[in-house]
Order: C-alpha cells, then sequence, then structure tokens
C-alpha cells in the first residue's frame, strides 16, 4: 500500500466522520487529476491616490473602475476574485476606503493580499480592520490556496528613527529608494506556513499568493524576497505548486524546479523590465518573454488584470490587457513549465516586446 | 599590414604640428584646465543631478502628487538617448524635453516648463546621468 493510500485512508476516516470528503483526497488516491476545474480572477496595483477631500487621482481610478466592469462581465463567472495588494499608495484611510469603495463593485467574494503601499503607514492596522488577516488558507474545489505577507522586512529599518510613520510610508513607497529595504515574509509567518502545509497532501495543487515575487530578481526594485528560499524549501514537497505575486507590474513568468510563478499586471501603470536600467544587473526569468513596451500615450497602455484557470492543477494565465492584443500563459504538460501560447521563438516576439 | 599607411601616420603629425605653430601662443593657453577645475565642474553637475534627483522624486509641486519615479524607477525606460526621434503621436520629431512635458501635462497634470528652465535642464541632468554609458541610438524605437 502506497503512503498517499494509507494516508488517505487516515485521513479519509476523521473527514467521513464529519461527513465531508474533499474531492482532493479522493482523486489523490488514485493518482488522478485532483481537482473540479474552476477559474478566478485577479486584479492588483491599483495604487489609489488622495490628493485632497474627495479629489483621488483620476487615471488610477480609472484603471481599478474598468479592471472591475470588465471582470463583471467575464463569463463564466470567476469562482472568486484575488486583489493582489497595492490598493492604496500611501495607506491612509482615505485611499483604503476609497478604493473599498469602488471594488464593492466588483461581483464576487474578493481575497485581498496585503501591499507594501497599503502597510508601512500604521503597519497595515487600518487595512487589517477593513479586510481581516494579512496571511491565511483556504481550501477550493480541491486546491490549497494560501495567502502571504510577504512585504515585511527587517524590524531594524520598520521601527528605525522615523520623524512620523508617512516618512516611513514614502521611503518604502519610493520603489528606486537607495535606502530601502528588502521584502520578507518572515520567520513567524514562514512557521504559520510550514504547520497550514503540514496538513495538505502532497498531490493536492497549491496556490501561494503573496505580493512580492518569492524569488530573487531585482533587489534595487524590490523584484525580491530575501527569504524566497526558504519559502520554496516549504513547498518542495508537493507535486503541483503555483505562486501568484502583484508587486511588479509586468508581466513575469518561470518555474524553479516543482514552482510556477507568475506575476498579475497593475491596473494603475506599468514598471520597466529591471533590464532597462543601465545601471544594475537583473535576474528576469529566461523563461519571460516580455510585455509590449508601454506607450505612454495610452494611458491605460501595459496595464491589464487576469483571468486564471486550474483545469490541470497547474495555472493557465489568460492576461486580459487594455491596449494590446490578450495573452495566454499556459502550463506545458512536455516541458514541465509555463509558456506563452503565441509568443515562443525570438522571432515570434513583436518590436515592442524588445526592452532596452 | 599595409606598410603606405604607416607613412601616414607621422604625415598627419607633422601637418598637426604645422598648425599648431603657426598659431598664436595664447590660444594654445586658452583651453587648459586643472584637476582643480573638472573637481568643481563635476561638482557643479552633480549638483544639478542631484536638483533633478528631487524634482524627478515628488519634487516638481504638481497638485496631483503623481511623480516621473512612479513609473521611469531609476529614470529606467525614459531612453534619452534615442532622442530626437519621431514621437507618432506629437506628430513629429520631438527632443527629449518635449516628452518630459508631455508627461508633465498628462500623467502628472502639471505646468510644462520652459526648455531652459533650470528644473527642465535638472530633469535631463538626472535622467542622462542615470543612463550614462549607453549609446546613442537617435530616431530609435
Ligand atoms: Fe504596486
Ligand atoms: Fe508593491
Amino acid at each position: 500500500m502506497s503512503m498517499n493510500r494509507r494516508r488517505f485512508l487516515k485521513a479519509g476516516g476523521t473527514l467521513l466522520a464529519a461527513g465531508t470528503l474533499p474531492i482532493s483526497i479522493v482523486n489523490a488516491s488514485f493518482g488522478r487529476s485532483a481537482h473540479e476545474s474552476f477559474s478566478f480572477a485577479y486584479i492588483s496595483d491599483s495604487h489609489i491616490t488622495h490628493i485632497k477631500g474627495n479629489e483621488f487621482v483620476r487615471n488610477w481610478d480609472r484603471g481599478l473602475i474598468r479592471a472591475i466592469s470588465e471582470c463583471n462581465l467575464l463569463t463564466p463567472r470567476p469562482d472568486f476574485i484575488i486583489y493582489g495588494g497595492d490598493l492604496a499608495q500611501l495607506g491612509t484611510p482615505e485611499e483604503i476606503d476609497h478604493a473599498l469603495d469602488l471594488m464593492g463593485g466588483l461581483r464576487g467574494k474578493v481575497h485581498y493580499v496585503m501591499g507594501e503601499h497599503d502597510y508601512y503607514l500604521d503597519l497595515g492596522e487600518y487595512w487589517r480592520k477593513q479586510l481581516g488577516p494579512d496571511h491565511y488558507s483556504f481550501d477550493h474545489k480541491g486546491v490549497h490556496f494560501v495567502v502571504l505577507n510577504s512585504i515585511l522586512t527587517y524590524d531594524t529599518w520598520t521601527h528605525g528613527p522615523w520623524e512620523t510613520p508617512m516618512a516611513r510610508m514614502k521611503a518604502m513607497a519610493r520603489l528606486d529608494n537607495p535606502n530601502g529595504s528588502p521584502f520578507m515574509v518572515g520567520a513567524a509567518q514562514r512557521e504559520w506556513l510550514r504547520r497550514d502545509l503540514d496538513r495538505v497532501n502532497r498531490n493536492t495543487p497549491v496556490v501561494v499568493i503573496s505580493h512580492s515575487p518569492l524569488q530573487k530578481i531585482f533587489k534595487g526594485w524590490n523584484f525580491w524576497t530575501e527569504d524566497a528560499e526558504e519559502i520554496q524549501a516549504l513547498l518542495k514537497r508537493f507535486k503541483t505548486v503555483t505562486v501568484l505575486y502583484g508587486h511588479v507590474h509586468q508581466i513575469q513568468y518561470n518555474q524553479i524546479g516543482n514552482i510556477s510563478f507568475h506575476a498579475v499586471m497593475a491596473t494603475a501603470w506599468p514598471w520597466p523590465y529591471p533590464a532597462s536600467y543601465a545601471q544594475a544587473e537583473s535576474h528576469l526569468p529566461k523563461l519571460t518573454i516580455e510585455m509590449n513596451r508601454a506607450d505612454p500615450f495610452f494611458e491605460r497602455d501595459a496595464t491589464g488584470w487576469q483571468m486564471i484557470n486550474l483545469q490541470t492543477g497547474n495555472v493557465d494565465m489568460h492576461y486580459l490587457l487594455a491596449d494590446n492584443r490578450n495573452r495566454s500563459v499556459v502550463f506545458d504538460r512536455k516541458l514541465k513549465r509555463p509558456l506563452d501560447a503565441r509568443y515562443r521563438a525570438d522571432a515570434d516576439r513583436i518590436p515592442p516586446q524588445v526592452h532596452f | 599590414m599595409n606598410p603606405r599607411r604607416y607613412g601616414l601616420a607621422p604625415a598627419g603629425l607633422s601637418f598637426g604640428l604645422v598648425l599648431l605653430s603657426s598659431c598664436p601662443s595664447h590660444f594654445a593657453r586658452a583651453d587648459e584646465f586643472t584637476k582643480e577645475d573638472l573637481a568643481r565642474w563635476q561638482q557643479e553637475y552633480m549638483t544639478v543631478v542631484d536638483q533633478g534627483d528631487r524634482l524627478f522624486h515628488g519634487g516638481l509641486g504638481n497638485p496631483n502628487t503623481v511623480s516621473c519615479d512612479q513609473c521611469h524607477p531609476n529614470a529606467a525606460n525614459t531612453h534619452p538617448e534615442t532622442y530626437p526621434k519621431f514621437q507618432k503621436q506629437l506628430g513629429k520629431v520631438a527632443v527629449l524635453g518635449e516628452m518630459i512635458n508631455w508627461c508633465i501635462m498628462n500623467p502628472l497634470e502639471g505646468e510644462v516648463l520652459a526648455l531652459d528652465d533650470p528644473n527642465m535642464i535638472a530633469l535631463q541632468a538626472y535622467i542622462l546621468h542615470e543612463r550614462r554609458g549607453v549609446a546613442l541610438v537617435p530616431g530609435r524605437h
């Protein structure tokens, strides 16, 4: 009898007593596809910015409003929506309230992720008051979802000699701040994650959602998570793992061992690829075929939102792009990595995909 | 290697020497500068770069508070090395300063700067400083 079969029987016994039997465990024990097919939507990085009184930056409002109305039109309906962090620009109650007012127009259950712009004014207090815990897990149709707060940093920086909480917020809000500090999940949450994953069967597809990449791409702009390797190690024993993250405001995807990585786009503005900063080196995943360079004359260009299918347990990422042809990056079961459905060889790339 | 090419170099050199000796001597001294001069000029330049850095990171005082670095961390993706170039939406070949003004007018919703405004010069100094070492490719898209 295989280890899985024994585990199933043990787990099945207790669960049957409770009257439920997750499909994941049933199917996994026969070594077949582990769950029902479903999709969810993903919106991220709206950076709602308060000017004064009831004025907010129009451009960033429009990005979120457009994403919400397009998500409301999706068919089939996504089972739920993930909001990937950086709802606000400077984490004030005015910004969070206004953003949540807009988000109120979105049909369906939303799971929120903490971004650094939501956090560093009051260390996430107002956000948590409105939205609940900043790290949690849930199961949906046989897939285990984990949401992490990955934008913490060293205590010495967070509790450093800041004149005001807003000074700290602005220091972290500036992406290229040479006196910034690297993001991390931290020991306490890593221990929570270890315990959370302990009760999950290795055949259950796992989706980990964070704001920062959980891989190391470019430290200068915090396209980076300091304890990425430790988290990857906790995920190693699972057959199918996907990490979804925001923060980078661009298309990125990668495969490290068993883990697929996908960035989600911003509704507010796109960011350049790190390689276009001539004074530093970055490690953009070689797999990634870049998004088109933004045409600044279209204010929504190179922004977008996603529809994600979990048919196979791996993520099929469908980018809904405001001013370009939509793209799909789908897990290729032979190559065992994400693959763009249209752009593959260098020759298939179009001129705007050349970044320099 | 072509031996006749060797012959050209001394010929060119002697031609240069002839030119130099025919100039009044104070011309030769007019362009002389010292290490102290170089240090001072560099310092003047870096002062303007730093001023541009501050303007670029929220120092422009535009009412909507949006700053250049929000889309262009370290001034990346500004591509000063490609100007002047054809800007399809402006319908003409434009210089970097005109594109900076486009950004000030649109995402920043602020007041345009004269092309010789000290703030415009400072912004360009910062943008070009972050792009130093990159080859010029005017007209490139
Ligand atoms: Fe962001
Ligand atoms: Fe972020």
